[in-house]
């Protein structure tokens, strides 16, 4: 039974070293360093078409790189790719499951093909169904499953092993909230028993609620790595307050106001003529931040408190939106440095 | 050795057999389930067989009687051969999705992935080879030499069909979607299956088709097939019909592997 030793001081169990691919024109993945400690759950967070997927399938020996290393348990993904597969659980971006076999024989097929015994196969097929909350299900064709349930029964695939490090490309895609809390509890659980999670996301909320380290991914590069409250102290904390102006006209004014609140953080966005600014002591910054827009005679036409989001991330650190966009763009950009567009 | 305390299990030369049977096992319960593989195993050749019969028999040969004892043997070759095409279609399923991507990070042998298939399709042929010489037997056919002529007969129809099945295997594998290996696992099936001696007497042919259909892999493998179910000189196709299944398989089994190795 694979294991791993729970004392801290542990050798990195994923290293990644100057890691770059490219699909024609478009750098996927444009030189990522990265180590991940053995029996924690480090996010990837990046939005669309940012090299999520392409970084994941490299990790997971699907994907040949163009250049630099990456290993796992000292095993290097190219050229121990095999041994490597015996270690890993990977469940894809695309549920990767059988629709014409039923949950119980897609779960045994794959226990069998990680060459558990046949009696050890049922055995954990049976209680992972009842874990995913699939065991009524079990034995129908996947095909009659709901995209939820396909998800579900696609991770416990994925876990079939109890391989000692498991890949996540947005395991939680597709679920509904309750399908998802239950996935962060099974993922902490994992952890608890030592495994390794590596997980993509787009959402620093999931992020922050699962994970010990968070990667920041855009075009292919980690623009910072660090914890989840990390992340969240540099784009203002744990809650952000959002103004919105009766007259769009007094905003200059509104923000000019604000900035002795706190002056460093505050943004203007520039789409939806919305103010942001965080809300470092909760209630008492939305009095502050009422009475001195009132005071200034400027209007509120709605305000409210909010978690930030991963375009808060993107706009402190790269002062762009964290949209899809053209890699030919971003790349431009890349070159330029310091962001141009923050208020 | 490792960077950190993870049991990596030793790789064993054996589980190369057991995935290959694991999913072989995955694609019996599939054709079972699939009423596409039903109709193509089962309605569509008993169908032609009696077409066949009945509609050429007068023409080509006396009667049907004496026509089916030409044909039956071909056709045991026909159906094997038509069979493969279903191979390119469920290889370009598997690989369309994401299931390929699954089966691809497991520390499953990546050859059986393919083998697996190739011998669940094997198995299709055991069962379409057995119905066809039946639903023959039904109407009329009789083996002319002894029992295990017959035998042999059968299984070499298998084999050459499990040959075939590597050739559209690279076909599916090469396919960028399923509709390209629904036409590209068939069109070639028609020149090489008609283009023999299967049907109808070579000599009946144009001489530049008469060359082609004289070094035709299927023609050595018909004509055996048949002296095997009815008498003659069995030696000077069959070891042309071994060797033409061992230069198939030398070539495509590398190929198709090969490639799978390497999807992108
Ligand atoms: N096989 C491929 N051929 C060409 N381009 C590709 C290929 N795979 C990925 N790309 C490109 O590489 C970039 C990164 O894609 P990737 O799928 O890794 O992003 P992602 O972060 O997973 O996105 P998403 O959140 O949409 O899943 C994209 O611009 C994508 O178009
Ligand atoms: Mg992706």
């Amino acid at each position: 039974m694979p294991y791993i030793d729970p004392a801290q001081d542990n050798p990195p169990i994923v290293v990644v070293q100057g890691l770059f691919k490219a699909f024609g024109l478009i750098r996927a993945v444009d030189g990522i360093d990265l180590t991940v400690k053995p029996g924690t759950i480090t996010s990837l967070l990046g939005p669309n078409g940012s090299g999520k997927t392409t970084f994941v399938r490299i990790l997971c020996t699907l994907l040949q790189p163009d250049r630099g290393t990456a290993e796992i348990a000292g095993l290097d993904v190219v050229r121990q790719a095999a041994a490597v597969r015996s270690i890993i659980g990977l469940a894809g971006q695309n549920t990767a499951v059988d629709d014409i076999l039923t949950g119980r024989e897609n779960l045994i097929m794959m226990g069998r093909l990680y060459h558990l015994d046949s009696k050890e196969a049922r055995r954990r097929a049976g209680d992972l169904l009842d874990f995913f909350g699939l065991s009524d299900a079990a034995e129908r064709r996947v095909k009659t499953y709901s995209g939820g349930m396909r998800r579900r029964l696609d991770l416990a695939a994925s876990m079939i092993a109890y391989p000692p490090m498991i890949f996540l490309d947005e395991p939680t895609t597709g679920l509904d909230p309750r399908s998802r809390l239950g996935l962060w509890e099974v993922i902490k659980g994992l952890v608890e028993r030592g495994t390794t999670i590596f997980l993509t996301t787009q959402y620093l909320e999931e992020a922050d609620r699962v994970s010990d380290t968070v990667a920041v991914l855009d075009a292919g590069r980690i623009i910072r790595q660090g914890t989840p409250q990390e992340l969240k102290d540099c784009c203002g904390g744990d809650t952000l307050l959002w103004v919105k102006l009766a007259n769009p006209a007094s905003t200059n004014t509104a923000a000019h106001t604000l900035r002795t609140l706190d002056s460093e953080k505050l943004r203007v966005d520039a789409v939806t003529g919305l103010l942001h600014l965080p809300a470092r002591e909760g209630n008492t910054t939305l009095v502050q931040v009422v009475r001195q827009l009132d005071s200034a005679g400027i209007d509120i036409a709605d305000l409210g408190l909010r978690q930030p989001t991963l375009d808060d991330v993107f706009l402190q650190l790269t002062g762009r939106r964290a949209e899809t966009e053209s890699r030919e763009q971003s790349d431009d950009g890349l070159e330029e440095g310091e962001p141009s567009g923050r208020p | 050795m490792t960077g950190s305390d993870v049991t990596v299990p030793k790789q064993k030369f054996v589980w190369v057999f057991k995935d290959t049977l694991t999913v072989a096992w995955r694609n019996v319960l599939r054709f079972r389930r699939l009423p596409r593989l039903l109709v193509f195993s089962t309605i569509q050749p008993v169908m032609l067989l009696l077409l066949f019969t009945y509609v050429f028999g007068g023409a080509v040969a006396d009667d049907a009687a004496a026509y089916i004892q030409f044909l039956l043997p071909g056709f045991l070759i026909q159906v094997v051969v038509f069979g493969s095409s279903q191979t390119a279609v469920g290889l370009a399923e598997d690989l369309s999705g994401g299931l390929v991507d699954r089966f691809r990070s497991l520390p499953m042998s990546r050859p059986a992935f393919l083998a697996g298939r190739t011998l669940a399709d094997t198995g299709r042929y055991l069962f379409l080879v057995a119905l066809i010489i039946g639903i023959g037997s039904a109407i009329g056919f009789r083996f002319e030499n002894q029992a295990l002529p017959a035998i042999a007969a059968a299984l070499l129809a298998v084999l050459f069909g499990f040959a075939f099945t590597w050739i559209t295997a690279y076909i599916g594998i090469m396919s960028k979607d399923v509709e390209t290996a629904q036409v590209a696992g068939f069109v070639w099936i028609f020149p090489v299956v008609f283009a023999s001696s299967m049907f109808v007497p070579i000599d009946t042919m144009p001489g530049w088709l008469q060359a082609f259909a004289r070094n035709n892999p299927v023609t050595f493998t018909v004509d055996t097939v048949r002296t095997l179910s009815l008498g003659g000189a069995i030696w000077e196709n069959l070891w042309k019909s071994l060797a033409s299944i061992a230069g198939i398989l030398l070539v495509f089994v590398p190929l198709t592997v090969d490639r799978y190795r390497r999807i992108p």
